[in-house]
């Protein structure tokens, strides 16, 4: 079972390089070119990090978080969230850049493979940064009311939170 | 303007918080310890994330995404009634979906709003039934490989950074019930509060 969820990401590449051969796609070009793009995207991310990240560690260094955590921790506790997390649920849905900022702070001070940097990771996989999605999306199709979408998508946040925090429990025991 | 004032709060209450509890010095520290991190995180991140944009384009030139939308159609049909007939609309609907799954979030998003825009011609100005749920659908993650967060881990230092994919997707799929299941019942409670 371990073997199969390592071996998804090589597998993945295999095959779709061998279907983009089976469709006569220019696999080699079309990976470089992409890879290319990559950098791309890396060289816009790096000045929004760096504000983002300078931010983060005097947050987290002022000792805030901390008593936030605390505050809330008998509230995260019986949801089974680890209250180390909280700066990254308040953040979340906000800002995509600043939540990655905040949640690869907490890998590395937690590690990677703890229960708070796992817990982290999985919340960043399975959310979207929903005001920003909300924004784009009603703009662009000139809705003035949006009636009940922010609050329902919210609610797949909240539920996004919990069920990451209880499927690491789940998958890591 | 709202980062602005975001990172502005983040640094004021830092310092003056540091101070009060006595964390002055810690917080000076992590000012210039950030800023080091982060070019730090994002050079460990970058191989992996080209890496994979590679891949992505492949997929893209290959057709992937087109037959993965065909096969999603059927199922969401059921999940935008009102647009079942409307196959320009659907079309863009299950593409976006199907670069959703992918991971092309650059694809997506021009396409949602393609959806979302032609939704709204019904309903000019209001959000309706369908475009509430092509919303929340879009807020809630269902990228079946999050590479961004893999990354992360790996330049973190871990062994098997996508170790973590099963809990991804329980959670995401958790996610995504929750939001369809919330837009369908405040769907209803909407409508009746208004007659």
């Amino acid at each position: 079972m371990t073997l199969f969820f390592q071996m998804v990401v090589p597998f993945t590449i295999a095959a779709v390089a061998l279907w983009g051969m089976a469709k006569r796609v220019d696999v080699y070009d079309a990976l470089v070119q992409g890879a290319g793009e990559g950098l791309g995207v890396l060289v816009k991310i790096v000045p929004a990090m760096v504000a983002l990240l300078t931010a983060v560690y005097m947050l987290r260094a002022s000792g805030v978080l901390e008593a936030l955590g605390e505050l809330l921790s008998p509230l995260l506790t019986g949801l089974g969230v680890p209250p180390e997390t909280v700066g990254l649920l308040l953040i979340r849905p906000v800002s995509g850049n600043a939540a990655l900022g905040v949640g690869a702070e907490l890998i590395s001070t937690y590690g990677p493979d703890s229960t708070v940097g796992r817990t982290a990771a999985v919340m960043l996989g399975c959310t979207e940064t929903t005001f920003y999605t909300v924004a784009v999306y009603f703009g662009a199709a000139g809705i003035k009311k949006t009636r009940y979408a922010i609050p329902a998508a919210l609610c797949a946040d909240i539920a996004a939170f919990l069920a990451a925090a209880w499927a690491v429990k789940w998958w890591f025991g | 303007m709202a980062m602005s004032v975001i990172w502005t709060g983040m640094v004021a209450v830092s310092v003056l918080y540091g101070l009060w509890a006595g964390n002055g010095a810690a917080v000076a520290a992590g000012a210039v310890e950030g800023a080091a991190g982060a070019v730090e995180l994002c050079l460990t991140m970058a191989g992996i994330m080209c890496l994979w944009m590679g891949v992505m384009e492949v997929m893209k030139r290959s057709g992937l995404a087109e037959l993965l939308s065909r096969l999603l159609r059927p199922v969401l049909c059921r999940l935008y009634p009102d647009f079942k007939r409307d196959r320009e609309t659907m079309d863009a609907v299950s593409a976006n979906v199907s670069a959703n799954l992918l991971g092309l979030g650059n694809a997506a998003t021009p396409l949602g709003i393609q959806a979302a825009r032609r939704m709204a011609r019904k309903t000019p100005g209001v959000a309706s039934d369908s475009l509430c749920m092509l919303v929340v659908c879009n807020t809630a993650s269902i990228q079946l490989i999050p590479t961004t967060v893999a990354s992360v881990r790996l330049a973190a230092g871990c062994a098997a950074p996508f170790d973590i994919l099963p809990a991804v997707w329980l959670a995401s799929a958790v996610s995504v019930a929750v939001g369809i299941l919330a837009a369908k019942l405040m769907g209803r409670i909407w409508r009746r509060r208004k007659v």
